[in-house]
């Protein structure tokens, strides 16, 4: 929509997709482009499909309609060998965390290592210790994710997430159930990943203080029109929108009542 | 009013001209005995009326209760076209009333409850039937295609997760399966027992319990007691992975939960059933072998020849084949229910019974076409 970009430095790109779970449309002719290093927001009110629009953006869910492009390629009509290569450049940091409950932390983050890489056992082993020091969590390689709280599993679910190094790194809701100063840390810790490796991240958050601190970019759902109101950097939108339900979201309901 | 010790809410209607003033006495509360539903329309089916006021001077307590009954009021003075004044009214309880209204009910929020025509019932019924059985063939595929990525080496799953499934399908299955077979191999005996004495032939005891303990029992009681404990086991595992997403991180890992954790589970109930049957068939011949010594006071030797010469080596392995045959049936059903399960707890009981049911469907079903197999092979 409002982004300006040119294909060159167009990482992802979701081209008229409509989303539905059997004849019950979810959102319709979503279409925009997440450019590469981009912190890039989707917001929404709750039950709009954001979380839907990630399953659909990692292939967990497959498009009604229109197509998903990582790059020149076309993810929606990929082979699945093509689809996996897509998916090894990605890391995904589901809500609950959602490590593997039967395998201890340092297991949970060389799991993938293991599978796509050749490194030796013991490499694999330091590397897994690293990536855990990287999110704070140093020297609980060996704890079970049952045994430590609900934001370290979090960003135990980072470390596993940026295993491989990732060019995408996907977030639903990292900020859910945690406190405002883990949820601004972990905030800190996304912006400061992306820096350093570089990596573009897609964040669905409905999280205000989140949305202002991080993203240079976004998309707007709206749950009763059923597609996107808006796109663009959120503190522009802010300061130059002129839709009632954006402007009503991104201030908590103060705009309505002016 | 009534001396009682708990004073009860009233209600009373004083009517000026077109006006009803409606009296709250007392405490309007919830487990309170309120006037009866059908009272709502009592005060406005005098012709007549046009205004409804409130008198709440009297009125002691209230709590959501008072607002439940006003709502209904209200919703009965609305449908006599009454013009109602809420001034009377307690400031919280109007407050309150103004919430209750203030987003009006949406079109399609509420689920539809209307009664189904028979035919649109059996519709819906034939569709998730088909569904369900083209979501059956799906899976069956897909983990034929991961047991064939296993034959080429290629497929990913842990080596320690198989060991020790291995290890709970296996060892720690043991002392139910002893109790079980033993108790099967009992009752037989005793029940050929009783017959067989009728012509003197309590030596057939060990015949009966041989031949059907190694043909059939050892293999279906061991199916039958590892689809409760197994079975179950893995629907709840896969059930409530599913629930935590943490299939999905598998799935966008690029690993596919077909390989790395269903695959296994079939290979250990593969390898363990047949040796689990091999100890039912045992154990079930013991229990024979204690009625007759016991009780028919055959001899043990007697007896053991009895059975060797009853079993033949087709037997015993038509029984451990088709022990392999259920353990991979049984893996099949719990895990399929396991990732079909929805994402919440009740999903995870519910996926863990369908898999109890799906695999003793699956078995018995099994168990009748190798009957017939075996009969047109002469096995």
């Amino acid at each position: 929509m409002a982004t300006s970009t040119t294909d060159s430095d167009a990482h992802i790109r979701v081209d008229q997709l409509t989303m539905a779970y059997g004849n019950f449309v979810l959102q319709r002719d979503l279409d925009f482009t997440i450019r590469r290093a981009d912190v890039f927001v989707v917001m929404g009110g709750s039950g709009c499909g954001k979380s839907t629009l990630l399953r659909h953006l990692v292939g967990l869910n497959d498009p009604a309609r229109g197509e998903i492009w990582y790059g020149d390629d076309n993810f929606t009509r990929a082979d699945p060998k093509l689809r996996e290569q897509i998916l090894r450049r990605c890391g995904v940091m589901y809500q609950s965390g959602a490590l593997w409950s039967s395998m201890t932390l340092a297991e949970n983050v060389a799991l993938p290592l293991g599978e796509f890489t050749d490194l030796k056992p013991h490499d694999i082993r330091q590397v897994a210790s690293l990536k855990l020091a990287l999110v704070g969590l140093k020297g609980f390689e060996d704890y079970y994710p049952s045994e430590i709280s609900g934001g370290m599993q979090k960003r135990a679910a980072l470390a596993r997430a940026m295993a491989l190094d990732p060019e995408v790194l996907f977030f639903d809701e990292p900020s859910a159930g945690l406190d405002p100063i883990s949820s601004y840390l972990l905030d800190r810790l996304i912006l400061e990943l992306r820096d350093s490796l570089g990596a573009t991240v897609v964040v669905v958050t409905h999280e205000l203080a989140s949305i202002f601190n991080i993203a240079n970019n976004s998309v707007f759902l709206d749950a009763e029109t059923r597609t996107m109101i808006a796109g663009g950097d959120p503190k522009e939108l802010l300061a130059h929108s002129d839709n009632p339900k954006v402007l009503e979201f991104l201030t908590r309901g103060a705009e309505k009542k002016r | 009013m009534t001396v009682s010790r708990r004073p009860h809410p009233e209600l009373s209607a004083a009517r000026h001209d077109s006006q009803v003033r409606l009296r709250f006495v007392g405490p309007w509360t919830l487990g309170a005995s309120m006037p009866a539903a059908h009272t709502y329309e009592l005060p406005f089916t005098t012709d007549g009326i046009a205004h409804v006021s409130f008198d709440t001077s009297k009125l002691t307590e209230w709590d959501t209760g008072f607002i439940t009954y006003l709502v209904e009021l209200l919703a009965a003075a609305g449908r006599h076209h009454l013009d109602v004044d809420r001034g009377g009214l307690p400031q919280g309880v109007q407050r309150l009333l103004a919430l209750v209204e203030a987003v009006p009910e949406k079109a399609d929020a509420r689920h539809d409850a209307g009664r189904v025509g028979m035919f649109t019932a059996i519709g819906r019924r034939v569709i998730d039937s088909a569904d369900s059985a083209r979501a059956v063939l799906g899976f069956i595929g897909e983990a034929t295609l991961a047991f064939g990525k296993l034959l080429a080496f290629r497929a990913r799953y842990r080596t320690s997760d198989l060991l020790l499934l291995v290890q709970q399908a296996g060892a720690e299955a043991l002392p139910i399966v002893t109790l079980i077979s033993f108790l099967v191999g009992l009752i037989l005996a005793f029940v050929g027992a009783v017959q067989l004495q009728q012509f003197g032939a309590t030596i057939y005891v060990a015949n009966l319990v041989g031949i059907a303990t190694v043909r059939e029992m050892g293999a279906m009681m061991t199916a039958i007691v590892m689809a409760g404990r197994t079975g179950a086991a893995y629907a709840a595992q896969l059930g409530s992975m599913k629930a935590t997403q943490e299939l999905d991180a598998l799935t966008t890992m690029g690993i596919s939960p077909l390989e790395f954790l269903v695959l296994p589970r079939m290979i250990a109930l593969f390898l363990m059933m047949p040796l689990l049957c091999l100890y039912s068939d045992l154990l079930g011949i013991l229990g024979g072998a204690t009625v007759s010594v016991g009780l028919l006071g055959l001899s043990p030797i007697r007896y053991y020849q009895q059975t060797v010469s009853a079993i033949s080596l087709g037997d015993l392995v038509g029984g451990v084949f088709k022990a392999s045959v259920y353990g991979v049936l049984i893996a099949l059903a719990g895990c399929l229910r396991g990732i079909q399960a929805g994402k919440s707890s009740a999903a995870v009981g519910e996926a863990t019974t369908s898999a109890v049911v799906t695999s003793i469907v699956w078995i018995i079903t099994a168990c009748g076409i190798f009957a017939v197999l075996f009969y047109l092979l002469g096995i």
